[in-house]
């Protein structure tokens, strides 16, 4: 079996299980974010009254943080009582940050647990060596009552990365060549193992990274098996008993695909699709309204690092605003401590508070009819980020940070 | 029991039809039923909720309901009439959101080829099966699960589990 197959399998209090099998697994831990307040009124409809278990539940302040209209303040308000009135232990209130980068931040992520969130980018958790996957709101609001769910058993799709990294090219670049090479329906309804020495060898922030956009490919879930950084975070943060499950040698995968890192150039998604995918020096230099840096893909600490080196003691162009927002206030906080935070107000860069900002379109930096802004997130869909007419280039926070600089999209490598 | 045969005209999409197509994220906080509606497939085409009827169909090819998990973009396709989305594959969260509210979907292969905006189709869901009125096509598709299908019949999962866990 596979590990993934064997997470399912113990979830599930089976000895074995196979590809195609429709399982129902134990839960351990369930995160909903405030699009959600559905899961609520689901959970009220089917005749709920106690959840299953006060502490595996929590609710995530990230998508509307803080509330930009009347009507989120409501849902706030909703979710708030709803977290007193069942005793939830955990809470993340509008002051936190977004979901997947608050979840591991606060020891609720760890090697072979089975997270549901009610985000599609919960497959982000698999660089911890966890399942995660993403659910709607009364699919989770069954969960909120039950504490299990049923599962198909998926195919494993292997991709293995290996090479280092030239200078100036991150893991963004990597996931975002991958899924141009391989398209955004290669993987719908299965899952994806990313090993190889690259995979091996990186830090939290860029696992993270890479799996959060295997949902991009269609995955359910996404799985890399847990590195010497991944034990350390872990062990630092999470007060689980966790266990690293192995994939059996004789494990048949599905598909198997092999990148090679070593000459990669940074990457760019052009509108209207994350597949569209092109190196940057065949991307058209195109002049930029809105440079962001932020989101469950890109906003942690290494990004806005990324960010800083380029930017240390130089302008954003006239013309063009840099907006960044950290993935979560422990990365603010770490970001102010090291003097990014300063040195990028200098350089003319505005941050907002810690959430999802503009990436999904409900607030903080949205974008006017014809507007190009290029992107450290994940969809480049049409209408994404506000008017259906704005144009979104996804690239790495690095060469964000170099076209906010230059006005127009730029390879940090030019710098 | 739910309607398993269908008969309208069809509207044909592309491939990849995401969440933010069927459902843009700028109107998530939106309630009504009537103005959830009014937005169906908006990002895809801005004249669609205008000229369907109710019981039109969707035809779609690969990967539809790809991107976010908004439960919105089956909603907005339920209250905006839509009867039945026939696609090549869809995407994994989307499918689940689907049939727990009870809205039909059928894996049917190449149907965006074998249909033409405003065909007339008729659809059976159990023997899984499309004929298209206006070519005399009959296209063969995946039967619906019996899992599915029992959820489907009794309205989704919320009447399912109402009986599950109500008290009388």
């Amino acid at each position: 079996m596979h590990a993934i197959e064997k997470i399912m399998a113990k979830a599930a209090g089976k000895e074995k299980i196979v590809t195609g099998e429709i399982i129902n697994c134990k839960i351990d831990f369930a995160e909903i974010n405030d699009l959600y307040p559905q899961t609520i009124y689901s959970f009220w409809e089917m005749g709920g009254e106690k959840v299953w278990d006060k502490d595996k539940i929590a609710f995530v302040f990230d998508h509307y943080a803080p509330a930009p209209t009347i009507k989120t303040a409501q849902i706030h308000k909703e979710m708030r009582t709803f977290v007193k009135e069942q005793g939830l232990t955990h809470h993340f209130d509008i002051n936190k940050g977004v979901c997947h980068q608050v979840m591991p931040e606060a020891g609720l992520v760890w090697p072979g647990m089975i997270l549901v969130a009610t985000d599609s980018h919960t497959t982000t958790h698999g660089a911890f060596g966890a399942f995660g996957t993403g659910l709607g709101a009364t699919d989770m609001a069954t969960v909120l009552l039950t504490g299990e769910l049923w599962f198909r058993v998926p195919e494993v799709i292997k991709i293995e990365i290996n090479g280092s990294l030239p200078k100036d090219v991150y893991a963004k670049d990597v996931i975002l060549h991958i899924l141009g090479q391989m398209k955004a329906d290669a993987a719908v309804y299965k899952a994806i193992e990313f090993s190889g020495d690259y995979v091996d060898r990186i830090g939290v922030a860029d696992r993270m990274t890479i799996c959060n956009m295997a949902v991009e490919m269609g995955a359910k879930t996404a799985y890399m098996k847990p590195n010497q950084a991944v034990i350390a975070y872990v062990e630092s943060r999470c007060k689980m008993p966790y266990e690293i499950q192995e994939t059996d040698s004789d494990f048949i995968y599905a598909e198997t695909y092999r990148f090679d890192v070593t000459q990669l150039s940074p990457s760019i998604a052009v509108p209207f699709s994350v597949d569209n995918v092109s190196p940057i020096e065949s991307v058209e230099q195109v002049k930029v309204d809105q440079a962001f840096i932020g989101s469950c893909t890109g906003g942690r600490l290494e990004d806005i690092e990324a960010a800083y080196h380029i930017l240390k003691g130089k302008k954003v162009c006239e013309g063009t605003r840099l907006v960044i927002i950290p993935a979560s206030a422990e990365v603010l906080k770490k970001a102010i401590e090291k003097g990014y935070v300063v040195e990028l107000i200098q350089a003319g860069a505005t941050f907002t508070a810690p959430g999802c900002g503009p990436c999904l379109g409900t607030h903080a930096g949205l974008l006017a009819e014809g507007e190009v802004c290029i992107s450290a997130t994940n969809r480049n869909f049409p209408g994404r980020m506000g008017h259906s007419a704005g144009r979104i280039y996804l690239a790495s926070p690095a060469t964000v940070a170099a076209s906010a600089l230059m006005g127009k999209i730029t390879d940090p490598r030019s710098l | 029991m739910m309607n398993k045969i269908m008969e309208a005209k069809a509207y044909v999409f592309g491939k990849n039809v995401d969440t933010d197509q069927i459902y843009p994220g700028r109107y998530l906080e939106l309630v009504k039923p009537e103005e959830i509606a009014m937005h169906c497939l908006e990002g895809a085409d801005p004249t669609f909720a205008a000229k369907m009827s109710k019981g039109d169909i969707v035809v779609a090819g690969t990967n539809f309901g790809c991107g976010s998990s908004r439960e919105h973009a089956a909603i907005t396709l339920i209250n905006a009439g839509v009867s039945v989305v026939l696609a090549e594959s869809f995407a994994r969260i989307f499918f689940r959101n689907a049939i727990n509210l009870a809205l039909p979907l059928m894996v049917c292969p190449k149907i965006s080829e074998k249909v033409n905006d405003e065909d007339k189709l008729v659809v059976d869901l159990l023997n899984g099966t499309v004929t298209n009125l206006t070519t005399g096509e009959v296209i063969v598709g995946e039967k619906i699960s019996p899992s599915a299908m029992e959820i489907l019949d009794a309205g989704g999962i919320k009447p399912l589990f109402r009986k599950k866990f109500a008290k009388v």
